[in-house]
């Protein structure tokens, strides 16, 4: 289990007193701290770990959170932003001695301009949320992250969030413009904004991915793209893992950036199957989708070429979608695959490394021999053309050693993403969950210079000061 | 200009410079071949660094979109190695040499730390969008790293967003890894001849919309009016397809003329690097960012100054020449806040770039923020000082 720093008693002891003040600032149900009421936000998708922070507010404008964060500052109180809470490394955990400011209610989109191809939303508007304000036009928001129904964009340019189709549009962090965040003093300051590239130092593709250890985000001018005209999938299926990779390769070496290019294990193949009966097929022991985007000329061509990569790889089947209907049951085990896996095994952890992809068949044996050692059943989904790889170990939250054995299986797999030339996380941020592996990536130097860029910001260490670093730099 | 250079041939000797520098608390001016010594302030100081000899390219997976190569490695080499395995520097940086009258090419050092990228940057994104990992010197002389060799990593701060730009103020880069990208198979553009520049915007803005992938829209100054430009790359029945498609959306906006790869690669190639600008020698120029409908009124006020001005990302970049003059100065300014953008002296005299804001000013609270961000990687102050503001 990860340690959280300890309470500041002092701030405790006057809790009726700063909720008092919080409320004084956003009145009626926006502060909260009926023990009760508190519940909902002790924890987020990393449920492993659960702690009431010492009370939540809920603004509704940059205004009120530059004074609530004027007023943390002047006292010294610990803060911790929330968005949706779908954080899966712990990014919105509390402190028991911190203010939660939660940004759902910062949810209007203040403007789109289809001519400059941007929209300004405030912080708490979902990912989808984006997408929906602009889809009429044929517009899109592109990073789309599994939870994009509930993530907020506020999150998504914390965590800078990535998603299944990045390989071809990038990460949050190359779609935005500009955000306003609040400094830890309580200070307003806005970056970028409708215009490309900084003058000056690069301060939005800092605080982008920052899990909120720089500011609080409240508004994002984010860039909006025209979708394709159509968008295809296939499937392909392989008997080694080896050869899929080489498949893979020999794709992206063809010059072919497909939209999306997801791997699939076999255990994972099984329990998308006997979960979506997607048609997928059960003697293989690596499967790819492949989607592509383009006129419906443009679209079968890129499929054909695709198809005959393929074909030199003695594939077990080629399945080319028709119409849009089969790419979406292609489509439909991979998108219920962590709900596939939370069938076959009551809990499950979903780690997040990224290897350079011609490590992919020694990374996935190794994590076999260690899912033996363990003990534990793992699925590898794997966000191929990008190396994002996503083991799910299974385990059991109500057997105490199950869950340490998950945690040391999945912390060995990440130290094994690293030693390959990958890194701890791909798309899920640091959090508390890989707070303390930061040593297996980076030198104690490097981490003391990280460190002294977060004090530049937030020089008492008041905002979130319980993650991405090892506790012992936060104290 | 500094007659002391240092030119270390491993990281090891530079970081040793840099911490005896720290040291001794004497400034030293960064760069790599000095091609872009004439970009933004001059720089006080009796020693100059150069990472001109840690050159190489280190590793170099085409299947896996990676490079990564040392500072000094010349740009042309990188481009030469993509090329010959069908990729690409998608951000298509500039080539500066004519500009800035200078015979060494850009390092791939230099151009990261000065995030400078051309006309694909509209769609594929800035060299601040592909840098995956970064070594760097700090101003104690301790070697760090950022980021990777994999597309994506969220692995705490990303220090190469904040080196990439930064023009050597921050740290001294020795090493970078970049994505890159398959070259199109082959590429067309669409002249569309247009009335006035808000049409000529209209026409790129159209264009970008489109679900056409447009790679790249200028907007070129033309003896006979504006002439709007919008680039396709991809395989060749793609292209064929597309530019036929392209070409009946844009016929509203005027005359539309099909340019073929052949001739379509210098003329991106001249966009990229400014020529039709045609910038005297004696003028200066600069770099005006702003969104992409607000470009016709900075181009405007371009012209009231007595200047020339040449549209690029779709309108949004607005490359200026005019009089080396603090009064023309004033005006790109303000035109550039007007529209609530950004700009760069790009080019200019040395008396005119010591003596006025070549970057916008930023306001007091990231002012503050970007003091102590600058003393904590270069606490004595020695790296470049006062090259991209007065007194940072």
């Amino acid at each position: 289990m990860i340690a959280l720093p300890p309470p500041k008693q002092d701030i405790l002891a006057r809790r009726d007193e700063i909720v008092a003040a919080l409320r004084a600032i956003v009145p009626g149900e926006g502060t909260i701290s009926e023990p009760l009421r508190l519940k909902p936000y002790e924890t987020d998708g990393l449920s492993a770990y659960r702690q009431p922070p010492l009370a939540v507010v809920l603004p509704t404008s940059t205004d009120q959170v530059a004074r609530i964060m004027r007023y943390c500052h002047e006292q010294g109180i610990r803060v911790v932003p929330r968005g949706a809470g779908t954080s899966l490394s712990g990014g919105a955990l509390p402190l028991e001695d911190a203010v939660v400011i939660g940004l759902m209610r910062m949810n209007r989109i203040l403007e789109v301009d289809f001519d400059d191809r941007l929209a300004v939303v405030e912080a708490g508007v979902t990912n989808l949320g984006i997408t929906k304000a602009v889809e009429h036009e044929g517009f899109f928001y592109a990073p789309d992250p599994s939870s994009q129904l509930a993530c907020m964009i506020g999150g998504n340019v914390n965590m800078n969030s990535g998603g299944a189709h990045c390989l071809k549009y990038g990460v949050t962090a190359n779609n935005l413009l500009g955000v306003t965040f609040v400094t830890p003093t309580g200070d307003v300051v806005e970056v970028g904004g409708a215009h490309l590239d900084a003058a000056g130092y690069d301060w939005l593709g800092l605080l982008t991915g920052s899990e909120g250890q720089l500011g609080i985000v409240t508004e994002v001018t984010v860039r909006i793209l025209r979708g394709p005209e159509g968008a295809r999938a296939m499937l392909a299926a392989f008997k080694g893992t080896e050869i899929a990779g080489q498949a893979v390769d020999a794709i992206i070496g063809s010059g072919i950036i497909p939209v999306a290019l997801e791997f699939m294990d076999k255990p994972c193949i099984h329990a998308c199957e006997a979960f979506a009966h997607a048609g997928y097929p059960l003697d293989a022991e690596a499967m790819l989708i492949i989607e592509v985007e383009g006129s419906e000329a443009e679209q079968d061509d890129l499929l054909g070429r695709i198809k005959e990569i393929c074909a030199r790889f003695d594939p077990i089947s080629l399945k080319v979608a028709t119409s849009a209907e089969e790419s979406m049951a292609i489509w439909k085990g991979r998108k219920g695959a962590f709900g596939a896996v939370g069938r076959i095994s009551p809990d499950y952890l979903c780690m997040d490394g990224t290897i350079p992809t011609g490590e992919l068949p020694h990374v996935l044996k190794r994590i076999g021999e260690m899912s033996d050692d363990y003990g534990l059943k793992v699925a590898n989904v794997f966000h191929a053309g990008d190396g994002n790889l996503h083991p799910l170990i299974m385990f059991d939250a109500n057997d105490p050693e199950s869950f340490r054995k998950a945690e040391a299986f999945g912390a060995d797999i990440l130290k094994l993403c690293v030693e390959v030339g990958g890194c701890l996380t791909g798309e899920h941020g640091v959090g508390v969950e890989k707070r303390d592996l930061m040593g297996v990536q980076f030198e104690p130097h490097e981490l003391d210079q990280q460190r002294r860029i977060k004090s530049a910001f937030d020089p008492a260490w008041l905002l979130n000061p319980h993650k991405v670093f090892p506790l012992e730099a936060a104290q | 200009m500094s007659v002391n250079l240092i030119a270390p041939h491993r990281e090891a000797d530079l970081a040793r410079e840099v911490a005896l520098a720290t040291g001794t608390r004497e400034p030293i001016a960064i760069e790599g071949n000095g091609s872009k010594r004439a970009l933004l302030r001059p720089v006080q100081a009796a020693r100059t660094l150069s990472t001109r000899n840690l050159t190489g390219i280190t590793l170099y997976r085409p299947t896996e979109l990676v490079i990564s190569a040392r500072a000094g490695t010349p740009l042309p080499e990188i481009e030469a190695a993509l090329a010959e395995k069908a990729q690409m520097l998608a951000p298509e940086p500039p080539d500066t040499r004519a500009l800035f009258g200078t015979d060494l090419p850009a390092t791939i050092g230099g151009i990261v730390a000065a995030n400078l990228s051309g006309p694909r940057r509209i769609t594929a994104g800035a060299i601040r969008d592909h840098v995956l990992g970064i070594r760097f010197v700090n101003g104690a002389g301790e070697v760090v790293r950022s980021g990777g060799r994999v597309l994506k990593n969220v692995t705490g701060l990303d220090l190469c967003k904040l080196l990439t730009g930064s023009h050597g103020t921050l740290g001294v880069i020795t090493e970078v890894t970049i994505k890159v990208l398959p070259a199109g198979e082959t590429s067309a553009t669409l002249a569309v001849r247009v009335p006035d520049l808000e049409t000529g915007i209209r026409t790129l803005s159209a264009g970008l919309g489109s679900p056409y992938g447009v790679t790249a829209a200028a907007l070129l100054p033309d003896a006979q009016g504006p002439l709007a430009l919008l680039r396709l790359e991809d395989f060749a029945a793609s292209v064929a397809y597309r530019s036929g498609r392209l070409a009946e959306d844009l016929a509203r906006f005027g005359e539309i003329r099909v340019i073929g790869a052949e001739e379509s690669l210098p003329l991106w190639r001249g966009v990229r690097d400014a020529a039709p600008l045609a910038a005297a020698s004696e003028e200066a120029v600069w770099r005006v960012s702003v969104r992409p409908s607000a470009g016709a009124k900075v181009a405007q006020a371009a012209q009231a100054l007595g200047g020339r001005a040449l549209l690029d990302w779709g309108g949004g970049l607005v490359w200026i020449a005019g009089p080396a003059t603090e009064t023309a100065h004033a005006a790109v300014m303000a035109a550039a806040e007007a529209a609530r953008g950004t700009f760069t002296l790009f080019r200019a005299p040395e008396p005119l770039r010591a003596a006025v804001a070549v970057l916008p000013e930023e306001p007091p609270a990231l002012a503050g923020i970007a003091a102590r961000v600058k003393a904590a990687l270069d606490p004595a102050g020695v790296l470049n000082p006062g090259r991209m503001r007065a007194g940072l």
